[in-house]
């Protein structure tokens, strides 16, 4: 344990009105702290700059699930675990609950927050391209209100994010507008649990008619990937080179062409760049003959 | 309300520690797993990494299971624990210790603690869990010793026991 | 042969209930009155002169007890085999994360500042990190040119063999460093009184090898040196001479401070700064007849000891001495070097140089079967060593083992033959396309010879007791240490079945230095096999005494034989027998030719993988695992499919999941993160299938199984890996870890997708 608890400072307000109040006091001075999955690990690291950190686990404005007509409202203090048992998540959002399972262990996904995994900004978020190809919609919070803002475009380079020093994530909303898309999702990690992934891709598509009838031209189709970037990514691109055209090996030669370009993939510690670039290009290849394969001629 | 308490302030916080009311008096950002080790004396929850990837300080917070390293103490005020010293009941280990001991569910001992919290929240939640319901609830402990397959006999054996009581 | 009433049951551990309740204490659960902290301030570059050490006036360094090498009392050596490896660095630094300084303190917290206070200013030096650069000799950072240690293994006439060869086959097989990522981290409590000396209690293996380590170190005699090994959460060899590194760290801070120390490591320090398996480069040259027997060969067998001998030559001798596998050589060569480089010594890990060997030769044995034609099946059968024959130390194979039925077992346990057929088939229908996964199965088949080798034993010269107690029961005193192998219950069975008592009746010692005697290290798979043999001896030994001194028939009840021991220890004060290690009639060891008998006994195994392989993450996965393996006998059923279970998820990581990723001799991914050991969702079901043929050298029949396991998951499942897609893409997979990063490049270099 490389740190002294005695140098740090942590204070839990209880109100969702004084934690905000605090960080419009303060800006910059108070590091909230959700389940502290990823900032404890940096603090018995010796590695945490922050000394001041101010508790927003449990706050109860910022947990629950509120399932509303067109969109789901996620609070930004929702666990994993919350995620996962939640039925209309299951239905019609799988990309986050298949997330959900494979972010780290079961104890770990008790504490993590969706909230937290969007704030601490790894580019191998394991949540974060599924909220991409959803095209989440996050509602910020702070003394002067609530703003929404698309979660596209959020991160603007390595842990740089368009949140204000004094604002906090409140919550994550989902349009429900995916029930008749193919939803594809596969993480690529070292080993079949607790990894921190390669490569992860998050997809939707649907065919003209949508799945099972209709043409089988691509109507629609969202690609995100994990770990292949400084932020997570959606491969605008490549949706655009493959949107109305017919899945065959020509289009996938195509795609993989296109995903190399769109990413920019490095060797770390975990893995090399030509892999990660491989692995990509395989799993959009995947997905498109997934999507493929969901045409039923009539 | 006042923000700033001053670096370095001890706070006391009380807790329910295997069903006994506890009281500490520790910095805030003490980890869950030092107040019980050092503060509390509760030595069965192990460190074995300090990064929640082992599961060795693994404990039963509010009856969920949470790595105990990953914890600031002032988190954990108010809430209910459960660790290894709070399975047994009296001097009857439960079917879990007792399918442990018989299986070879522990040959070194030091992730056992923390294993058999896990596998005790996976069989309130699945009593009767299948063999891919047990890999996936023990994914987050790592056992160097065993190979997990008599850990994975152990778990299947307690549930058949418990179930036919 | 008479029933034996507890041999071979799977009766409770002696030590299990504790672990199950949380009550076991380990060294971080202790604590002592007084207690400091100990940490060690260790070197940044891997080659250098230090040139000045500078402490932050931030720090009150007066609060701190403080140790250089000019502290030590007696030698600043770990003393070992040789005496190379300085305790503290003085002058020079030889590795990253080599100790130079001791510091201690209350706090913990201000402790681990107070490390991070000290500056040293080094002067580099050129440093090496490979067993090519180390062998190229443009640096010397060892001896006179950087060996640490070499073998020569010879046996008939090599230099004939290759004319008369039909075909000659060659390959080159690497194995990379492997962490033994034991739970608990290493640990040692020290304390120190000027009466009794020092005492240390430690997460160790080996409490006499810390014993004699201690007394050159601190210039104390034996009667002043006392270690005591606590519950010790996980060892594979990392703790074997480690332990007397970090003991001698916290024995010098309590002598200088005169208040208990203790050191423990946190999961980056023991990564970075202890012991790993050696890193190793065989290469096979080897002359086949054209029906696939092996008529000669050369091998080398090289390992990268790191900056220190330290326990290399050990390593070395196994690893050489395996390195021609369970086979018959008519004649062969084996080279066997250890080199240094300036990385932190590797040491010992379950297996200790043979899986190394094994891990080359099994994956030589299918590249000799593809060149002649055979199946991986039929080249080994035709080359097993068969009773009579002789091995490549010309050590003749006493026992009735049949190898070719042995396999014929561990196919048909696996389906083998059917699944390879049905793989073949459903791997060439279609290329290989996206979301393909394409099936093998490898085999390896292997040895491992329990017991120090050659003269070791002897060497030894183990020492066990069995003693009476007041109470009327029986206690075992061995240094032998349990970490999770179950020691303490074997060797009480072993007690109770030579005195006829239950097992309940029997308990053993902790071991504490004061209290046993030196039955040798807890190492090389001889614990069952030779100290159990010397405790059935000793036990045997008591109860001739109670015989011979009319207190008991020849056969009697438990309770007839509690009141003669009382009887007795009323009468005389004690009643307790001691063993000493005998070694066997007719067995030589040529220590200078490496020739004769290099072990009392060997474990024969095959074991059976299938792995599919992913090529659309280039993933590969075990699915299937057959370990089957002939072991004398089965002392405890529970406890033996531990063992080979617990090892072969540990070969399973050596081959796909374990990299350390070295930088400048220094590991990079010193956190559980990052160092990918196998978790419950990555393994197969491993299947354990023993057989017992018995040995006259062993209790009970009993051969060593500790280390078995090690030897052949790696090559089985690189073996299969080659069945899956190897051959069909023309290259050869002759490295582990063998990660998807590599499967990739091979898949690419191939033009397929």
């Amino acid at each position: 344990m490389r740190s002294d608890p005695a140098d740090y400072e942590l204070i839990a307000p209880g109100t969702l009105q004084a934690v905000v109040a605090l960080l419009a006091d303060e800006p910059g001075k108070w590091l909230p702290i959700a389940g502290g999955t990823d900032l404890m690990v940096l603090y018995a690291a010796g590695k945490l700059p922050a000394r001041k950190l101010v508790s927003i686990w449990n706050l109860a404005e910022l947990r629950g699930i509120e399932v509303l007509p067109d969109e789901i409202r996620i609070g930004a203090g929702c666990t994993y675990t919350e995620l996962r048992e939640h039925d209309v998540i299951a239905q019609e959002f799988p990309l986050l609950t298949s997330a959900a399972r494979w972010t780290g262990g079961i104890a770990n996904q008790n504490r993590g927050t969706l909230g937290g995994n969007i704030v601490n900004a790894s580019p191998a978020a394991d949540s974060l391209p599924a909220l991409l190809a959803y095209e989440a919609e996050l509602i910020l919070v702070s003394v002067r209100g609530e703003r929404r803002v698309p979660y596209v475009g959020f991160h603007t380079g390595y842990k740089k994010m368009k949140l204000a020093p004094d604002e906090l994530i409140c919550a994550i909303c989902l349009r429900r507008v995916f029930s008749k898309y193919l939803h594809y999702s596969r993480k690529v990690g070292a080993r079949n649990a607790q990894a921190i992934s390669k490569v992860c891709v998050a997809a939707l598509g649907r065919l003209r008619g949508g799945v099972g009838g209709g043409g089988d031209a691509i109507d629609d189709v969202r690609i995100a990937l994990g770990s292949v970037a400084p932020v997570p990514l959606r491969l605008t691109e490549v949706e655009r080179m493959v949107s109305g055209k017919s899945v065959d090996p020509e289009l996938v030669k195509l795609a993989r062409i296109a995903v190399a370009a769109a990413i920019q993939p490095i060797d770390d510690i975990r893995s090399t760049a030509r892999y990660r670039a491989a692995v990509a290009g395989n799993l959009i290849a995947e997905f498109l003959e997934q999507l493929r394969a969901t045409w039923k001629p009539a | 309300m006042s923000h700033s308490s001053g670096n370095g302030a001890k706070r006391e916080l009380s807790l329910t520690v295997n069903g006994k009311p506890e009281t500490v008096r520790v910095f805030p950002m003490e980890r869950l797993l030092d107040v019980l080790r050092q503060e509390l004396g509760l030595t069965g929850t192990k460190e074995g990494c300090g990064e929640g990837e082992c599961g060795s300080c693994s404990v039963l917070m509010d009856g969920k299971l949470v790595n105990s390293c990953l914890i600031p103490a002032l988190q954990a005020a108010g809430a209910n624990l459960t660790t290894i010293e709070g399975v047994a009941e009296g001097p009857q280990l439960s079917a879990l210790q007792a399918a442990f001991l018989e299986c070879g569910g522990a040959q070194c001992g030091i992730c056992t603690p923390g294993m058999i919290l896990s596998a005790s929240h996976l069989l309130k939640k699945k009593p009767e869990p299948t063999l891919d319901d047990i890999r996936e609830a023990l994914a987050g402990n790592l056992c160097r010793c065993t190979g997990y397959m008599q850990i994975f006999e152990a778990v299947a054996e307690a549930a058949r026991r418990k179930s036919s009581v | 042969m008479t029933e034996e009433h507890i041999i071979g049951k799977s009766v409770p551990r002696k030590e299990g209930r504790a672990k199950v309740t949380g009550a076991a204490r380990y060294i971080d659960d202790m604590t002592m009155p007084g207690m400091l902290y100990g940490a060690t301030v260790r070197s940044q570059i891997p080659r250098g002169t230090i040139k000045e050490i500078s402490f932050d006036a931030q720090i009150n360094w007066s609060e701190f007890v403080t140790v250089t090498a000019k502290d030590i009392p007696g030698k600043n050596c770990i003393a070992l085999i040789g005496d190379d490896q300085p305790c503290l660095a003085e002058g020079t630094v030889n590795h990253p994360e080599e100790p130079i300084m001791l510091l201690a303190h209350a706090d913990p917290h201000l402790l681990r500042k107070a490390v991070d206070a000290v500056s040293i200013e080094y002067e580099p030096l050129p440093a090496i990190f490979t067993i090519e650069e180390s062998e190229r000799r443009s640096q010397i950072i060892w001896g006179t040119d950087n060996t640490l240690k070499t073998f020569l293994i010879s046996k008939g006439d090599v230099d004939s063999v290759w004319a008369k060869a039909d075909y000659i086959v060659e390959g080159e097989y690497t194995t990379g460093a492997q962490e033994q990522l034991y739970i608990e981290n290493n640990g040692v409590i020290a304390v120190f009184d000027r009466e009794q000396g020092i005492t240390v209690w430690g997460s160790l293996q080996c409490p006499y090898y810390v014993h004699k380590a201690l007394m050159a170190l601190c210039n104390l005699p034996a009667e002043k040196v006392r270690v005591v090994q606590a519950e010790t959460g996980g060892a594979f060899g990392g703790k074997e001479d480690y332990p007397s590194i970090i003991a001698g760290h916290a024995a010098l801070l309590a002598m200088k401070s005169g208040r208990p120390v203790k050191i423990v490591y946190d999961r980056l320090e023991d990564m970075t700064a202890t012991t790993k398996r050696h890193p190793s480069r065989t290469r096979h040259r080897t002359a086949v007849s054209k029906d696939g027997k092996i008529l000669g060969g050369e091998i080398d067998f090289t390992i990268d000891g790191g900056a220190y001998a330290t326990l290399s030559s050990v390593v070395l001798s196994r690893g050489t001495i395996h390195a021609g596998g369970p086979y018959y050589w008519p004649s062969v060569r084996i080279h066997g070097k250890a080199v240094a480089t300036n990385a932190p010594p590797h040491g010992a890990f379950r297996g200790f140089g043979a899986p190394q060997s094994l891990f080359a030769m099994e994956r030589h044995m299918d590249r000799i079967a593809q060149v002649v034609g055979l199946s991986p099946v039929e080249v080994r059968r035709r080359n097993f060593l068969k009773p009579g024959q002789t091995t490549t130390t010309e050590q003749t194979i006493r026992e009735e083992i049949d190898l070719g039925k042995l396999l014929d077992r561990a196919l048909e346990l696996s389906d083998y033959t059917a699944k390879k057929a049905r793989f073949a088939r459903e791997n060439e229908a279609g290329p290989t396309k996206i979301g393909c996964i394409k099936k093998g199965m490898g085999i390896a088949a292997f040895l491992h010879g329990a017991g120090f080798t050659g003269s070791g034993e002897r060497y030894l010269a183990s020492v066990v007791a069995v003693e009476g107690c007041v109470d009327g029961g029986v206690r075992v005193l061995v240094s032998s240490t349990e970490f999770g192998q179950g020691t303490n219950t074997v060797l009480c069975q072993i007690a109770a079945e030579a005195l006829d008592l239950p097992y309940d009746d029997v308990r053993i010692a902790q071991p504490d230095t004061n209290q046993v005697p030196n039955s040798g290290p807890t190492v090389a798979s001889r614990t069952a096999m030779v100290v159990g043999s010397l405790v059935r001896s000793a036990a045997l030994g008591i109860k001739q005494t109670l015989i011979a001194s009319g207190a008991l028939g020849s056969s009697y009840s438990p309770q007839e034989f509690r009141s003669a021991c009382r009887a007795h220890i009323a009468a005389h004060g004690e009643l307790r027998c001691f063993a000493r290690y005998e070694a066997p009639e007719g067995v030589f060891w040529d220590d200078q030719k490496y020739r004769g008998e290099a072990y009392a006994s060997f474990a024969w195994a095959i074991y059976v993988a299938e792995v599919a392989v992913d090529l659309s993450t280039y993933s590969a996965t075990v699915e299937d695992f057959v370990a089957l393996q002939e072991v004398g006998r089965v002392l405890h059923p529970v406890l033996a499919k531990g063992q080979i279970a617990g090892g072969v998820a540990q070969g399973i990581g050596f081959a796909l999941y374990e990299k350390v990723v070295w930088q400048n001799g220094r590991m990079q991914n010193g956190q559980m993160t990052n160092y990918i050991m196998p978790t419950s969702a990555d393994l197969p079901p491993i299947r354990v299938f023993f057989e017992e043929m018995g040995n006259v050298h062993g209790a009970y029949g009993a051969k060593g199984i500790g280390e078995l396991p090690m030897d052949g998951p790696a090559p089985a499942i690189v073996n299969a890996i080659q069945d899956a897609i190897g051959d069909a893409l023309g290259t050869r997979f002759d490295s582990v870890p063998l990660l998807p990063e590599h499967i990739f490049e091979a898949v690419s270099a191939n033009g397929e997708r």
